[in-house]
């Protein structure tokens, strides 16, 4: 009994370290971002943050395109078998174009952007750590946080809204396919229900969405990186736990957020 | 005045005791070698005089600054005297050799580009590396990666130069060029050099002060030829290369006893 107890301890304080270290990396980095910017930070922050981005959002715009294509055309087909029971095939517009705003694009981009970026960003911070570099940033007055953290999670913060965006235009164009193949509607009529179907709020709510989720994969991926401890077996294993932890913390943040407006906005 | 300080200086891991209660200091210009076997305690040493961890007791100081107590602002202002090449290298693979060594210039000056480029030349110049400079890391030798690491670590002309282990895994030759190199950045430029190493020619070769560490403790500091006259028989064993007694029967089962006594201590 005294086992279980203890282990429990042992568990709780170390989930509680974690989200301590978490909120302290997000502060110092919040107060790092100055420099990352464009004509008023330092020029090659600035370079490296355009890096990133590129690295973050241009480099994953094939795989989250055909994701957000073939997620819209799965919700059309699964959504229209049931609604044409009750002739309301119409209303697969709604909830593609809905479902994608609100939803599905921020929770796309974010599972895709963390297998790919969260992961990058553990597995080159733990190879600078094993490697040194990190203490090398450091012995030269460099803080790591400042260097490297600050132009990714201001990468990330551009990058993974505006991906959001493109896969939600994705999806509802898939949407679009489906019912014109279907029941023959035009690109234009569809065009016209979808802006009938979501409102500003849903996109805004959304974007709010994407930016929750830019910080938790930047901050889990990196955080992940610091923690390293060894060899190279420990970076592996780093990367792993980034996709995982930033994986899991995405669909509840999703949750709290949906929540949240459900209870607020009258979603 | 001395230039570091190190004033009982008592380090421990996990409650395991790596430095205890170290007393040296180091003149402004001199050559001071650490020596020692593995797990001596050396490297441990070196991150305490960079200020990369913190001991449980006792100070560094550094140019009259205590950088055991001293806020980051001052610690910054330090290190941005202290130039450090790591027993791995650690140069940023993403980055050419050049930049490698344009790095600090870039974050801590604000010389104009060609400025910096001409700087970068001539530190690599100095290494033997000014035809490399284009090169990333991985594609250079270990010889010129530690030779990169010194150009970066004398981008800043820092008043002290630490060096990690400079001729750890190099062939005779390479080791003994890097050798000529410390002793001519010492008398050339007047640096305050402290070489960590286990290599005794090398540290000969290049050596004011010789300290000697073992098991955590100095137990001996003075010139060359004051260690070489040396009596202590820890000394003699090192410089004579005496095996310890690890295999012997004797040994093995102290060992065998020890292991015996934490398995009940366990149960």
């Amino acid at each position: 009994m005294a086992n279980i107890l203890e282990d429990v301890g042992k568990r709780t304080l170390n989930e509680l370290d974690y989200v301590g270290s978490l909120n302290i990396q997000l502060w110092s980095t919040l107060g790092a971002m100055k420099k990352a910017l464009p004509f008023v930070g330092n020029r090659y922050r600035w370079h490296a943050t355009v890096r990133q981005m590129l690295q973050i959002g241009y480099d994953a715009l094939p795989m989250v395109s055909l994701m957000a294509v073939c997620t819209g055309f799965i919700l059309a087909l699964q959504g229209a078998s049931e609604l044409r029971r009750f002739g309301a095939l119409h209303y697969v517009i709604d909830l593609v174009a809905v479902g994608f705003t609100r939803e599905l694009g921020p929770l796309l981009t974010a599972i895709a952007v963390s297998g790919r970026s969260g992961s990058a960003f553990a597995a080159e911070l733990g190879t600078m750590k094993v490697t040194e570099e990190l203490d090398s940033l450091r012995v030269m007055a460099l803080e790591p946080i400042e260097f490297v953290l600050a132009p990714k999670y201001l990468a990330a913060l551009i990058s993974i809204p505006c991906l959001t965006i493109i896969s939600t235009l994705f999806g509802i164009f898939a949407g679009g396919l489906f019912m014109f193949f279907s029941t023959r509607l035009a690109p234009l009529m569809y065009f016209r229900y979808v802006m009938g179907s979501i409102a500003l709020r849903d996109v805004i709510t959304g974007l709010i969405k994407s930016v929750a989720f830019a910080t938790i994969i930047a901050h889990v991926g990196c955080l992940e990186g610091f923690r390293v401890r060894g060899g190279p077996d420990s970076v592996g294993r780093s990367t792993t736990s980034a996709v995982v932890k930033s994986t899991f913390l995405v669909i509840v943040a999703d949750a709290i957020f949906t929540a949240i407006f459900y209870f607020t906005v009258k979603l | 005045m001395p230039i570091i300080s190190i004033r009982d200086l008592v380090v421990e891991y996990d409650g395991r005791r790596i430095l205890d209660s170290l007393n040296l200091e180091i003149e402004r210009g001199e050559t001071m070698v650490l020596l020692g076997g593995s797990g001596s305690g050396k490297s441990t040493l070196l991150r305490q005089i960079i200020g990369l961890e913190r001991p449980r007791s006792g100070n560094v100081i550094i140019k009259g600054v205590d950088i055991t107590r001293c806020p980051p602002g001052e610690l910054k202002k330090v290190r941005r005297s202290i130039g450090v090449a790591f027993q791995s290298a650690a140069l940023f693979n993403s980055l050419s050799v050049a930049d490698n060594v344009a790095l600090p210039l870039r974050e801590h000056t604000r010389l104009a580009p060609s400025i910096i480029d001409l700087m970068v030349w001539m530190k690599l110049a100095v290494v033997g590396l000014a035809d490399f400079a284009k090169l990333l890391p991985q594609e250079l030798s270990g010889g010129m990666k530690k030779r990169g690491a010194v150009a970066r670590a004398l981008a800043l002309d820092p008043e002290i130069l630490v060096l990690d282990e400079p001729s750890a895994g190099l062939d005779p030759i390479v080791a003994a060029e890097l050798d000529e190199l410390i002793l001519l950045l010492n008398h050339a430029f007047g640096m305050t050099v402290i070489v960590v190493t286990h290599e005794m020619p090398s540290a000969f070769r290049i050596a004011d002060r010789i300290a000697m560490l073992h098991k955590g403790t100095f137990i001996s500091v003075g010139t060359k030829d004051e260690i070489r006259a040396s009596q202590d028989p820890r000394v003699r064993n090192f410089l004579d290369r005496v095996p310890e007694d690890i295999a012997s029967a004797a040994a093995v089962a102290t060992h065998f006893e020890k292991y015996l006594h934490s398995q009940e201590a366990h149960q």
